[in-house]
């Protein structure tokens, strides 16, 4: 896989996910991803940062433009520091919270990307990885 | 490499001082009307202080070094006032920029008689500042980004109308993301206006909204079932195609809410409800 374009944004407050939003949507629409890619990648994404927030406090993402073979799509780094999850099996599973929310996050954002991967380790935090191509 | 910078700039700090100064007054970028003389003068004084304090390490090279924290906290600190304040890069840089030619021309000054010793230490200081000018857009541009966000979500807060579409029908279009802090904003307009006008029907049209995933959705079900405890019926109008598939992949559950494609046809479903008819007069 090429890495075309690269950029990392820092995340400890709303307003840095309303500029993460911003910047994804920017990348995507710039390699002409459609609308309906566009919607489930940044969708995807949303849910991600969000957990970040919640459960860890602070994080980073990185937003890579990337080619392999004749695709091309945008790959998103998640990665926070926070408590980890014990269960990953678990998290991954529809309607499982931790809290008191819908438990959709993991599992939908799955649902949305073409790759998904999710590491993490209890007390190291947790680090996941999506990409979407443009098709 | 011996220190001879660090000693000349001790040495003559008020005259640097006192020349940057005046060059930046002099330079047509400097807005007075953007700030007080004496306040440029402090700004000045206290980052050439920790400059001079910062060079005596002898490091020239890595402004990432502990000796550098302070400049850089003041030159962030003064480039992010600034660029609040409504200056242009330009007019930024220009205040770390000014202070290489006030050095430059002290320098000159005081090493006169060794021309290679003047040239190599005008080579680093040189370096130096422009690293740390580098430092000045790099804020800069962060202060920018800030305003435009407090901005938008400045715009975000006014643009919640609540429209009286009809007799018992209001309408509500949303334009914009729907964070925690603006659904309570939404939300409490909507129930005060169910209040005042007595209305039985609420359309919520989010035509405008660029995503929904998990909170968003989790904002409209809450929304709903307020509306609901009102005495009231909530509908959620505008799902464009894509927002349809990503709340189905998502796993997200509207069976409770009514839900329509577009606003007329939640309007439609509205009039219906409230025994009204939209007709096409007939021609005689
Ligand atoms: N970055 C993270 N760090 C620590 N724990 C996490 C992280 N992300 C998810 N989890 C754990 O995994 C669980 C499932 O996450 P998921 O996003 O699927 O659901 P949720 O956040 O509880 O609800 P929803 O996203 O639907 O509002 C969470 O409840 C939380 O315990
Ligand atoms: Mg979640």
């Amino acid at each position: 896989m090429i890495s075309l374009n690269k950029e990392t944004i820092k995340i400890s407050s709303e307003k840095d996910v309303v500029l993460f939003r911003q910047r994804l949507r920017e990348y995507a629409t710039k390699i002409g991803m459609s609308v309906l890619n566009q919607t489930k990648l940044i969708t995807a994404a949303s849910e991600l940062v969000r957990n970040i927030l919640v459960y860890a406090g602070s994080g980073e993402t990185t937003i890579e433009v990337v080619s392999e073979r004749l695709q091309t799509g945008i790959k998103v780094i998640f990665k926070d520091n926070g408590p980890g999850i014990a269960d990953v099996n678990k998290a991954m599973q529809d309607g499982y919270s931790s809290g008191r929310s819908l438990g959709l996050g993991l599992p939908g954002a799955k649902r949305l990307v073409n790759f998904f991967e999710i590491k993490s380790t209890v007390g190291h935090g947790t680090t996941v990885t999506i990409i979407r191509w443009k098709k | 490499m011996s220190n001879t910078t660090s000693k000349i700039l001790t040495k003559r700090k008020k005259d640097v001082l006192q020349v940057w100064v005046e060059n930046q007054a002099e330079d047509p970028a400097v807005r007075e009307d953007l700030m007080a003389n004496d306040e440029l003068h402090a700004q000045s004084a206290e980052l050439l202080n920790s400059f001079i304090e910062a060079i005596k390490s002898n490091n020239y090279e890595d402004i990432e070094a502990p000796e550098y924290y302070q400049v850089t906290e003041i030159i962030s600190g003064i480039s992010l006032t600034r660029a609040q304040l409504g200056f242009s890069p330009r007019e930024t840089a220009t205040f770390v920029l000014s202070l290489k030619r006030s050095i430059i021309q002290i320098l000159q000054e005081e090493l006169k008689e060794d021309q290679s010793t003047l040239i190599s230490e005008i080579l680093r200081i040189s370096d130096l500042l422009d690293s740390l000018s580098l430092v000045t857009m790099e804020t800069f541009i962060k202060g920018r980004e800030e305003v435009i966000i407090r901005q938008s979500s400045e715009i975000n807060e006014i643009s919640t109308p609540v429209i009286r579409v009809w007799e018992g029908i209001l309408a509500l279009p949303i334009i914009g993301t729907l964070d925690s802090e603006r659904t309570q904003v939404v939300m409490e307009n909507l129930l005060q206006e169910i209040v005042n006008s007595g209305s039985s029907t609420a359309i919520l049209d989010i035509s405008g909204v660029p995503t929904v995933d998990t909170l968003v959705a989790q904002h409209l079900i809450k929304t709903v079932n307020a509306t609901r405890l009102m005495g009231a019926e909530c509908i959620i109008s505008g799902i464009r195609p894509e927002i349809a598939q990503t709340i189905v992949h998502l796993g997200i559950d509207l069976a409770g809410v009514q839900t329509k494609a577009t606003l007329a046809s939640a309007l439609q479903y509205a009039f219906r409800k409230s025994n009204l008819v939209v007709a096409k007069k007939k021609n005689s």
